[in-house]
């Protein structure tokens, strides 16, 4: 304000330049939005550009060029760069918020109390009706079982690399961390089947649908958890080792509760991912239509598996079951992040 | 009460880095002895090497030996835990532990390692250390609160509380007053004249006139190059290493520091 104030009053300092009003902006961007309505309307248009494209290349040039005529070369290329980061942002944030809104209208529809209490049994494809509580507690159970595995070696894995490892060693369990995480989902779900089901160790199973869910979670945890250990300051280990505490006690009284917050968030993040999962599980559980709750034997249900099966009967009240059921591991899996977001700041370390 | 302690023919490495070479010092008991140099010259790596703290960083260790009493904290069977234990360490930057209340840092030692006193007991350590860091009055009624919701100063008076709550027979002080303010320092200096009556101590500063206040006797390091190993130049009576240096080294850096 007192810039303009200044050049009203005509005492331009030194320090001070002639800058762009405020009303600017909005003027610009109102005039660009006319631009782009009468290329809609009258259907004239410049080699096949969409009239909101038209309009953003007219607000990106009319501002560089009013900037560089007022303000100069820096301030005009600091607002070309402003503008395309915000329309990067708008960019990258269009597809997700249409993928929100779309599952949201279309799963609302199908959302009753019976859609979360009752399931698939006794429900053929072509009827309306029937529920997602076998897959719900499916998921519940397949994702439980592989977080529980995961976590701790996942954890004790990163505390290795971090706190013990070195030479050989280390570097090939951190390049085979590596190469883990780029494995593709169906791969894993390949791999128990090959070596576990065809091999007769294990039947088509919850649990064996849950160790596949291990081989993409265990990596992601202890990528994340070694990244939490890190970033602990050495200094509150020496502080401790110079106490006379022992090295394991000063891991898991000192450096463990410092970075305790993250581990969480990295643990309930690997979590969220795994959970939408649905190749390997095709292949290690298979569907059914039912509750099975005993993940050693039989096939089970989970909600992505669910998703597949409704969608790949096609009528239109299979089509919306699978709406609604994606809105539900949608909502799961929002909850988690919730559950991450708030159990991390509960631990984290305070300062007042 | 406290201990004697006698350096011989010490040489510190890190990986095939020779960083300090040939020391040998005498701290008497009851003593503070300060070490001054310019930076890279090792003087932390040399203290670190009296509480076996050096071995912790990688690739590092040391040669000959480190006597506590007559004990070669460097012998064959002896285990570092216990070394630390009986000699504490105060770094250059106030580190209290961010999980802890006030009260838990104090005790952090205790608990971490003896099994568990009595709570009766614990109240007494931690009010005796505090008082004893000259915190006490500052934090008796905010004892519950986070160690890192105190001032710079504070926090390192806490972590010389946490230190002497151990119970440790020397103290060592890395530079800890090089972040801190000059009132904060003047309450530590006036701490470690106190402390004096019950530990050995050494203290690390780049500060003269802190080394001159606060220590008995003054050892003064040196390195030729940088890449070449630091040496211990002269040791002696801390008036006399400020008004009457042996070695031309010592003179030049005084001088100079002084102008
Ligand atoms: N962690 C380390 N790894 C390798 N070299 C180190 C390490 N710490 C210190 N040094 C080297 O040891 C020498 C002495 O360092 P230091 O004891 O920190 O000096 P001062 O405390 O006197 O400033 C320096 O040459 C320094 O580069
Ligand atoms: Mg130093």
């Amino acid at each position: 304000m007192s810039v303009v104030e200044t050049q009203k009053a005509g005492l331009e300092g030194q320090l001070s330049g002639r800058r762009l009003p405020r009303w600017s902006t909005p003027a610009l961007a109102g005039g660009a939005l006319i631009v782009g309505l009468i290329v809609q309307l009258t259907g004239w248009t410049v080699v096949g550009l969409a009239p909101g494209v038209i309009a953003a290349v007219v607000f990106l040039l009319g501002q560089a060029i009013a900037s560089l005529a007022i303000e100069g070369r820096r301030h005009s290329k600091d607002r070309i760069a402003t503008t395309l980061i915000y329309a990067t942002f708008v960019v990258a944030l269009t597809p997700l918020l249409w993928i929100l809104i779309t599952v949201l209208v279309k799963g609302l529809s199908v959302f009753d109390w019976t859609f979360f209490t009752s399931t698939m049994r006794n429900v053929s494809p072509r009827q309306p009706g029937g529920g997602i509580l076998h897959a719900f507690l499916g998921t519940l159970e397949q994702v439980g079982i592989a977080t529980l595995v995961s976590v701790p070696i996942g954890l004790l894995a990163a505390i290795y690399l971090v706190e013990f490892g070195k030479g050989r060693l280390k570097f090939w369990i951190s390049f085979f961390v590596d190469v883990m995480t780029g494995v593709p989902s169906i791969v894993a779900g390949l791999f128990i089947y090959t070596a576990l089901i065809l091999t007769g160790v294990l039947q088509q199973s919850g649990f064996a649908a849950a160790l596949a869910l291990c081989i993409l979670m265990i990596p992601v945890v202890i990528r994340s958890s070694e990244e939490m250990l890190k970033i602990v300051p050495n200094d509150l280990r020496e502080a401790a080792l110079a106490l006379g505490v022992p090295k394991w006690k000063v891991i898991l009284r000192i450096v463990v509760p410092t970075a305790i917050s993250g581990l969480i968030t990295g643990a309930m993040l690997a979590v969220a991912r795994v959970a939408g999962e649905t190749a390997p599980l095709l292949l290690t559980t298979f569907l059914a239509q039912d509750i099975n709750l005993n993940a050693f034997n039989g096939s089970q249900t989970s909600l992505p598996t669910f998703i597949w099966d409704q969608i790949s009967r096609g009528t239109s009240s299979s089509v919306n079951r699978a709406w609604g059921a994606a809105l539900a591991l949608i909502l799961f899996v929002l909850i988690i992040y919730a559950a991450a977001r708030i159990l991390a700041a509960r631990f984290a370390p305070k300062s007042r | 009460m406290s201990k004697q302690i006698d350096i011989n023919d010490l040489n510190i490495y890190y990986g095939n880095f020779l960083a300090v070479e040939g020391v040998n010092l005498t701290v008497r008991a009851n003593s503070v002895m300060s070490f001054i140099g310019p930076s890279g010259c090792g003087k932390s790596t040399v203290l670190r090497c009296i509480n076996r703290m050096h071995e912790v960083v990688p690739g590092a260790r040391a040669e000959g030996a480190v006597r506590l009493d007559g004990e070669n904290i460097y012998g064959p069977n002896v285990d570092p835990v216990l070394v630390r234990r009986t000699i504490g360490m105060v770094f250059q930057r106030p580190n209290p532990f961010p999980t802890m209340s006030i009260y838990d840092n104090v005790v952090a030692g205790l608990r971490l390692e003896k099994t568990k006193g009595d709570k009766r007991n614990l109240d007494e350590v931690v009010e005796s250390s505090l008082r004893g860091a000259n915190l006490w009055e500052e934090v008796k009624d905010r004892l519950k609160k986070p160690g890192a919701s105190l001032s710079g100063g504070q926090q390192q008076r806490l972590c010389i509380a946490r230190a002497i709550a151990v119970e440790p027979k020397v103290l060592l002080m890395d530079e800890p007053c090089s972040a801190l303010d000059p009132i904060s320092t003047l309450a530590i200096e006036d701490l470690i004249r106190e402390l004096r009556e019950r530990y050995t101590i050494i203290i690390v500063t780049h500060n003269m006139q802190q080394a001159s206040r606060v220590s008995d006797m003054t050892a003064f390091f040196n390195l030729a190059a940088v890449g070449k190993p630091g040496k211990l130049i002269e040791v002696g009576p801390t008036q006399q290493i400020f008004t009457n240096p042996q070695e031309k080294q010592t003179e030049d850096y005084i001088s100079g520091r002084f102008g």
